[in-house]
């Protein structure tokens, strides 16, 4: 599929940029000064990025604990972000929440948590009050696979569909919860598109890894979405690269193979795409360091940031609990 | 001999001794079977018996409790754990409205043995949705037994008889304590439930605690004698049944009682604990009672707010010292120093957890 060249260089620079950031975390956080989980996503861009394009500030995003990509590309503020992660004052939950609780209500960011599906719910919520109020917004909800087996996702897509809501699903199926493969988790009949059909929700299921293709099918849900017809599920087949949580890589606890790893690493949807982009003379290999060199400082004087700004006061713990 | 294990391997061993001595046991969670095996507590499990008996399940903890449940009512001794007491919330209606009931409600026809292993995370950020210590709600509940041991003697002790109990057991495993070794022997032994231990004898003040505060209550009661007060600790190892006949017989004794609890303040185990006492040992009071035990607010996350939300020694100290009227210290007075962080337990911990 072509692509449009500002379209296709900002999908670019929106992976890029999460891929980056991830990778400062990966850098830093043995420095132990990010003193919270974090759940990276390097490997799974391309569905944030793809999806998120499609939003406007004025939609709502839900997510999980595995967030920063979603974040990061509905707009998120890098700088809360590493101040949230380094526990400081500045960061968007004041330090209360860290890397599994981020928000940034300016860009309709409502909450990120991380018990599985715990947000869907949500989501499907702030969709609902959103359309009583005669708000023209979506609302999108991200969750991993495991997600889908908890009760309270079907609970979701029925009144989701119930009522129509503006409810983008979108499901990123990495193949694993933690260490367990989908295989002792779920019978391998099982259709996630037919189980939302069956509530009468239509959806489609693609490569998470293609950036093009995450923009092309969410174009056409977001187009259905606006269009009033009622909420729609996508699922975006991918990997993650690193750990469960943490840093490093993990292939060698013996849960999935070193081979597995590197057919998706392969399919590394970052590098594919600068291929690409290259290939079609969408961007010159300059171009591409220029775009890295301005990510990078931008990186950088967050990171900055983050460690000067101080750490919020101890009696700080005992306000708002109560609005 | 003294055979010294972790509690971890200890909570392991049980696992492993009650699924050979009983066909009808059988384990699941999330994670089980995998190579992490529940910080180790169900390591090697699945080869020795089987994917039938140790298995994995769907992240669906309400059904899968609702399941556990129902093999239970035809003679399966299921075992579930949860690797945060937080992400085994869903399940509170099966656990509440049908595990604690069912015995009851069917007129004492049909049973419910099931096991419950929860386990509290504390530190590196875990935060508010990750750390949640809720054992008062579940003591609350009728129909529910409610255990929380603090060694690995009792940690294994107390599985096994949860394991052979004929109703629902919470069973609540702090996380800091895993790492930590004691004396274990190897054999299959039971430690009743509803029995409460008296850690270190004393003469002048009552601590009740439970579960990790437990240590932090015997580190109290060091640093208190060599100011001169002799601190009894009362580890209660259950919550429900709580054994309030141990707990009233020392204050009896001592006059005064600090209940220290691992969870919030407000309408949780210390205040029931001061109860007992307010009804039964009224009048062999010298002073007013005294909780330690968490705000009552949420965990935070940022190490700079959970470091000073958590009670320690330090905290109970002072507590029993204004008891006798006198000053309060620092831990640096106190000779307390810590080679670690205080959002870890230990060296070994340098990361996510
Ligand atoms: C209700 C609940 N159960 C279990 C957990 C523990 N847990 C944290 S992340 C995770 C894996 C979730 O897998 P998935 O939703 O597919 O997302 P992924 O981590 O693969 O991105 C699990 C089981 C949890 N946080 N909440």
């Amino acid at each position: 599929m072509m692509a449009d060249k500002t379209i296709a260089m900002s999908l670019y620079s929106t992976m890029l940029r999460i891929r980056m950031v991830e990778e400062k975390i990966v850098e830093l956080y043995p420095e132990q000064e990010m003193r919270c989980p974090v759940h990276l996503c390097i490997g799974q861009e391309a569905i944030a990025a793809g999806v998120c394009a499609h939003l406007s500030e004025k939609d709502y995003l839900m997510s999980n604990h595995r967030s920063h990509g979603h974040y990061l590309a509905k707009g998120g503020s890098l700088k809360a972000m590493f101040a949230e992660i380094y526990g400081k004052a500045a960061g968007c939950s004041k330090g209360k929440g860290g890397s599994m609780h981020l928000v940034d209500l300016d860009v309709g960011i409502m909450g990120t948590t991380p018990i599985v599906a715990g947000s869907i719910p949500v989501a499907v919520g702030v969709a609902f009050g959103s359309a009583l109020k005669g708000e023209d917004r979506i609302t999108v909800a991200f969750f991993g696979d495991a997600a889908t087996e908890e009760g309270v996702f079907c609970e979701s897509l029925n009144f989701a569909a119930l009522k129509k809501l503006p409810v983008l699903f979108v499901c990123e199926n990495n193949y694993f919860s933690v260490y367990s493969p989908l295989s002792v988790r779920q019978p391998a009949e099982r259709d996630n598109l037919a189980l939302v059909k069956a509530y009468g929700i239509a959806g489609e299921r693609g490569d998470g890894n293609n950036v093009l293709e995450v923009y092309r099918a969410t174009g056409k849900a977001v187009q259905y979405l606006r269009n009033g017809k009622g909420p729609y599920y996508l699922e975006f087949d991918t990997y993650r690269w690193r750990e469960h949580c943490g840093p490093n890589y993990d292939n060698d606890l013996g849960y999935r193979t070193e081979e597995e790893f590197l057919r998706w690493r392969h399919r590394c949807p970052a590098d594919n795409f600068e291929r690409y982009l290259v290939q079609e003379g969408y961007a010159t290999p300059e171009k591409i360091i220029e775009i890295k060199k301005k990510i990078s400082r931008e990186i950088d004087e967050a990171v900055t940031f983050a460690k000067q700004c101080p750490f919020p006061d101890a009696g700080d713990a005992f306000i708002d609990v109560y609005a | 001999m003294d055979r010294q294990i972790t509690y971890a391997q200890a909570v392991l061993e049980a696992t492993e001794q009650c699924l050979a001595a009983d066909e009808s046991v059988y384990i699941m969670g999330l994670g089980v079977p995998d190579p992490k095996g529940i910080f180790g507590t169900t390591l090697g499990l699945v080869n020795k018996f089987g994917n039938k008996r140790v298995l994995d399940m769907p992240v669906s903890e309400n059904g899968m409790t609702g399941i556990a449940i129902g093999s239970a009512l035809v003679g399966m001794r299921p075992i579930m754990t949860h690797q945060r007491v937080d992400f085994m919330l869903i399940s509170l209606d099966q656990i509440i409205n049908n595990a604690a009931k069912w015995h009851y409600m069917f007129g004492g026809s049909m049973k419910v043995p099931l096991v419950i292993r929860l386990l509290i995370g504390r530190g590196w950020g875990q935060g508010p949705q990750h750390s949640q210590s809720l054992q008062a709600l579940f003591a609350h509940i009728p129909g529910l037994k409610v255990v929380m041991p603090a060694t690995a003697y009792d940690a294994k002790g107390m599985l096994i008889s949860a394991v052979e109990d004929n109703n629902p057991v919470i069973y609540i495993e702090h996380r800091w304590l895993h790492n930590i070794f004691g004396h274990v022997p190897e054999e299959m032994y039971r430690v009743p439930l509803g029995k409460a231990r008296i850690m270190f004898e004393g003469e002048d003040v009552t601590m009740v605690s439970s579960s990790c505060m437990t240590l932090d209550a015997i580190r109290a009661a060091e640093i208190l004698r060599k100011d001169g007060i002799s601190a009894e600790v009362i580890d209660l190892r259950s919550i429900k049944p709580l054994d309030q006949e141990t707990i009233v017989n020392s204050v009896k004794k001592t006059g005064r009682i600090v209940a220290v609890d691992g969870g919030w303040r407000s309408f949780g185990v210390s205040g029931e604990v001061l109860a007992v006492v307010a009804e039964q040992a009224y009048r062999f009071l010298k002073e007013a009672p005294k909780r330690v035990a968490f705000p009552d607010v949420p965990t935070p996350t940022s190490w700079a707010l959970a470091n000073h939300y958590y009670p320690r020694a330090v905290n109970i100290v002072n507590a029993i010292k204004s008891m006798f009227g006198l000053p309060g210290q620092s831990e640096e007075q106190m000779g307390i120093s810590y080679d670690v962080p205080l959002d870890v337990p230990d060296k070994t911990f340098t990361g996510p957890f």
